[in-house]
C-alpha cells in the first residue's frame, strides 16, 4: 500500500441481535485506506459494505454489537467519547448515502441542512455559513446556488439532490469520504456525473474516499483500489487495473466472469452458481467455498488468513495461485 | 402552488363551510319542539297571539326569504336578543365566550407540555422502563372520563389541601388564571394521553427515517438532532390531531363547564337549553361551529408552515 494508511480497520465484527436469533453481517474484516485514496468496496447485496460504513461513524443502531479496532490517524473509534465521535462525523469522515430523497430531511430547507453542519464543524457565523453553503453548492453543480438555499428537498431532482447531498458532506472539510452507493438510485447519465464529480472533489480537495457499490464498472473507472467482499469479510484487495487482470481470490474471478466486460474482446458471461452463505449460523472455512470450482479440503475447514500475496496486494484464498489471468493488464 | 395560494385557497374554503354551518343551524332551530313562538308565549297562548308573534319574527314569510333574512343579520353581526336576560345575543356570547377560551387554551397549553417531553422520553426509551411508566400513566389518564378525574382534583386540591379554589371564574386576569387551573388540567389529562401515543408512535417511526441517520453523521448535537431533525417530522401528523382535540374541547365544554362550575359558553348553552332561549341556542350553536372550522383551517396552516410539501 503506497500512501500511509488514514483509517485502519482490523477485525470488525458486527452481529444483530433480531427476533430470530444472532446474525452476522461483518465477520473479521480487514481493511486500510490511504491518504487522499479513492478505494472501490465491491459486493454483492448483504455482504456487509454498507454495515461497514456505518460501523466506522459507529451510526449502527442498538441492537448492533461491535467488535474489532477502527483506527482513525492513531485514534481508536470504536471507544472514543460521544464528544470526540461528534468531531470525528462530518468534520474529519463524512457519509453520503445512497437514496438522497430519504437522507435528506423533507421539512427542512437545504439551507438549513448544510448550514447546520457548518455550524457544527466552523467558527463561521450566521452570515458567514451562509456565503459558504452557496459556495459549496456552486462547488457541486448547483446552478444560482444563492437563489436556491430556501428550496426543499423535494423540489430538486433526484441527481441534484444527490448534489445536495456532497455538498453537505464537504462542508465539515473531511478527510475522508464514505460513499455508500452514491449513484445507485441515479439515471445512468446522472450517475455517471455525480461519479465525475466525486473523483474530481477527492482530487482537489486531497480526500479520500471509500466508494461502495456493487459495480465493478464504476470502480474500475472511477476507485485507485478495490476491496472485494464476501460474506461480511474482504477476499482481497489491491490496485484496481492489477486486480481486475489477475485476480488472487476465486470469488474476485466469479465476480468478474459473471459481468458484461466491455471492450471489444468478450468473455461469455458466466454467472456464479449458488447462494451466499446464510448469516445466522458461523462458517467453517472459506465462505465461498461451496461455489468454488477451485475448492480444496483446506478451504472447507480452515479460514484463509488476509495475507499479502504481492507488495501492494492482499488476498485471502489458498488457491490464489492457480487462479488463471483474467486478462490483459490494462 | 406556493404557501401564499395554498394559504388563500384554504381561506377561500371557509366560506361554504360558514355557508353549510348557518344551514344547518337555521334548519336546526326550525325543526326543534315547541319553537320560538311556543318558547316566547308559554304552551297556553291563544292563536292570535300566535299568529301575532309568528308574524313579528317573519315565521309567515316563504322559507328561503326567511333564510335569506336570517343569513343577512348574521352578516349584520346581529343574532337576536335573549328571550331569558332581555340582551342581545352577541353581547352574552361575547361575555362568555372568552372564558371558555382561555380555558381551553390553558387546557391545550398544558396537554402539549405534559405530551411532547413524554412522548419523546418513551419513544427513545423505547418498551424499557421510563416508556412502560410512562404508558401506563397515561393509558389511566385516558380511561378515567373528565369528570372523575375532575373531582379528585378538587377533593385533593380544593377540598383537602386548600390550594385552589372550588369553582368560579374570579375577577381579574389572575384570578381568572388561578380558578381556571384545576378544570384545565382535568381536561388536559386526557387531552395530553392522545397526544403522548400519537407523538410516540410518530417519532419511533420518524427515528428509523434515514435523514437521521445522515443528521447524525453530520455531527450534530443529539439534542438538534432529535429537537429539530425529529420533532419537526412527528409533529405533522400530531397537530392534525391536536386540532381535533381542541375542536372536542370546545364542543366538550357543556360538560366541562357544568361539572367546575366555570361560566363560560358551556354553562350559557345549558342553561339556555333548559330556558328554551332559542335566540341563544342558535347563535352558540353558530359561534361554536365557526370557531371549530377556525380551529380546524389554524390546524392546516401550522402544518402547512410544518410541512412544505403539503403546498405543493
Amino acid at each position: 500500500m503506497t500512501p500511509a494508511p488514514i483509517l485502519t480497520i482490523s477485525g470488525l465484527s458486527v452481529s444483530f441481535a433480531t427476533p430470530h436469533g444472532i446474525v452476522r453481517a461483518v465477520d473479521g474484516l480487514d481493511l486500510a485506506i490511504g491518504a487522499g485514496e479513492v478505494l472501490g468496496l465491491v459486493g454483492e447485496s448483504g455482504s456487509g459494505k454498507s454495515v461497514t460504513l456505518r460501523a466506522v461513524l459507529r451510526l449502527l443502531r442498538r441492537n448492533a454489537a461491535i467488535t474489532g479496532r477502527i483506527d482513525w490517524r492513531g485514534q481508536e473509534l470504536l471507544t472514543a467519547p460521544e464528544r470526540r465521535l461528534r468531531d470525528v462525523r462530518g468534520g474529519e469522515i463524512a457519509m453520503i448515502f445512497q437514496e438522497p430523497m430519504t437522507a435528506l430531511n423533507p421539512v427542512l430547507s437545504i439551507g438549513l441542512q448544510i448550514e447546520e453542519t457548518l455550524a457544527a464543524h466552523t467558527d463561521l457565523g450566521a452570515a458567514g455559513r451562509r456565503r459558504r453553503a452557496i459556495e459549496l453548492l456552486s462547488r457541486v453543480g448547483i446552478a444560482s446556488a444563492a437563489a436556491r438555499l430556501d428550496d426543499y428537498p423535494h423540489q430538486f431532482s433526484g441527481g441534484m439532490r444527490q448534489r445536495v447531498m456532497i455538498a453537505i458532506a464537504l462542508a465539515g472539510a473531511p478527510k475522508l469520504l464514505l460513499a455508500d452507493e452514491p449513484t445507485t438510485a441515479l439515471d445512468v447519465t446522472i450517475q455517471d456525473q455525480i461519479l465525475k464529480l466525486l473523483r474530481e472533489l477527492a482530487g482537489d480537495l486531497g480526500m479520500a474516499m471509500v466508494l461502495v457499490t456493487h459495480d465493478l464498472g464504476i470502480v474500475a473507472e472511477t476507485c485507485d483500489r478495490v476491496a472485494v467482499m464476501y460474506a461480511g469479510r474482504i477476499c482481497e484487495a489491491g490496485p484496481v487495473a492489477s486486480v481486475f487482470a489477475a485476480p488472487r481470490h476465486a470469488y474476485t474471478l466469479a465476480l468478474l466472469r459473471s459481468v458484461p466486460s466491455g471492450g471489444p474482446a468478450r468473455q461469455p458471461l458466466d454467472p456464479i452458481p449458488g447462494q451466499p452463505p446464510r448469516a445466522d449460523r458461523p462458517i467453517v472455512g472459506c465462505p465461498f467455498a461451496p461455489r468454488c470450482g477451485f475448492a480444496t479440503g483446506a478451504c472447507r475447514t480452515t479460514r484463509p488468513p488476509l495475507e499479502a500475496v504481492t507488495p501492494d496486494r492482499v488476498a485471502a484464498c489458498f488457491e490464489a495461485a492457480r487462479l488463471p489471468a483474467w486478462r490483459e493488464a490494462a | 402552488m406556493n404557501r401564499a395560494s395554498y394559504t388563500a385557497a384554504r381561506l377561500l374554503q371557509i366560506v361554504p363551510t360558514f355557508i353549510l354551518i348557518g344551514i344547518v343551524v337555521f334548519v336546526l332551530v326550525r325543526i326543534l319542539p315547541g319553537g320560538p313562538v311556543a318558547a316566547l308565549l308559554g304552551d297556553k297562548a291563544s292563536d292570535e297571539a300566535i299568529e301575532r308573534i309568528t308574524r313579528q319574527l317573519g315565521l309567515d314569510a316563504p322559507i328561503l326569504v326567511q333564510f335569506w333574512r336570517f343569513l343577512e343579520t348574521i352578516a349584520r353581526g346581529d343574532l337576536g336578543d335573549s328571550i331569558a336576560y332581555h340582551v342581545a345575543v352577541v353581547r352574552l356570547i361575547a361575555e362568555r365566550l372568552p372564558v371558555t377560551l382561555l380555558l381551553t387554551g390553558m387546557a391545550t397549553i398544558f396537554a402539549i407540555a405534559l405530551a411532547v417531553p413524554l412522548a419523546f422520553v418513551a419513544a427513545v426509551t423505547q418498551n424499557r422502563w421510563p416508556d412502560l411508566a410512562i404508558r401506563g400513566a397515561f393509558q389511566v389518564g385516558l380511561s378515567s372520563p373528565i369528570f372523575y378525574v375532575g373531582l379528585i382534583l378538587l377533593t385533593v386540591f380544593a377540598g383537602a389541601m386548600h390550594i385552589f379554589p372550588v369553582g368560579g371564574y374570579g375577577e381579574t386576569p389572575g384570578e381568572h388564571l388561578y380558578h381556571l387551573f384545576l378544570p384545565a388540567l382535568a381536561l388536559a389529562l386526557s387531552f395530553s394521553a392522545v397526544i403522548m401515543r400519537s407523538l410516540r408512535a410518530s417519532v419511533i417511526e420518524v427515528l428509523s427515517a434515514e435523514f437521521v441517520d445522515f443528521a447524525r453523521a453530520k455531527g450534530l448535537r443529539r439534542r438538534i438532532v432529535l429537537g429539530r431533525h425529529v420533532l419537526r417530522n412527528a409533529l405533522i401528523s400530531t397537530v392534525a390531531l391536536i386540532g381535533l382535540q381542541i375542536g372536542d374541547l370546545l364542543g366538550g365544554a357543556v360538560i366541562t363547564e357544568s361539572v367546575f362550575a366555570v361560566p363560560g359558553v358551556g354553562r350559557l348553552m345549558v342553561d339556555s337549553i333548559f330556558a328554551r332561549d332559542y335566540p341563544v341556542i342558535q347563535g352558540l350553536t353558530l359561534a361554536l361551529a365557526v370557531l371549530v372550522s377556525l380551529v380546524f383551517l389554524a390546524t392546516d396552516l401550522v402544518q402547512m408552515a410544518l410541512d412544505p410539501r403539503v403546498a405543493k
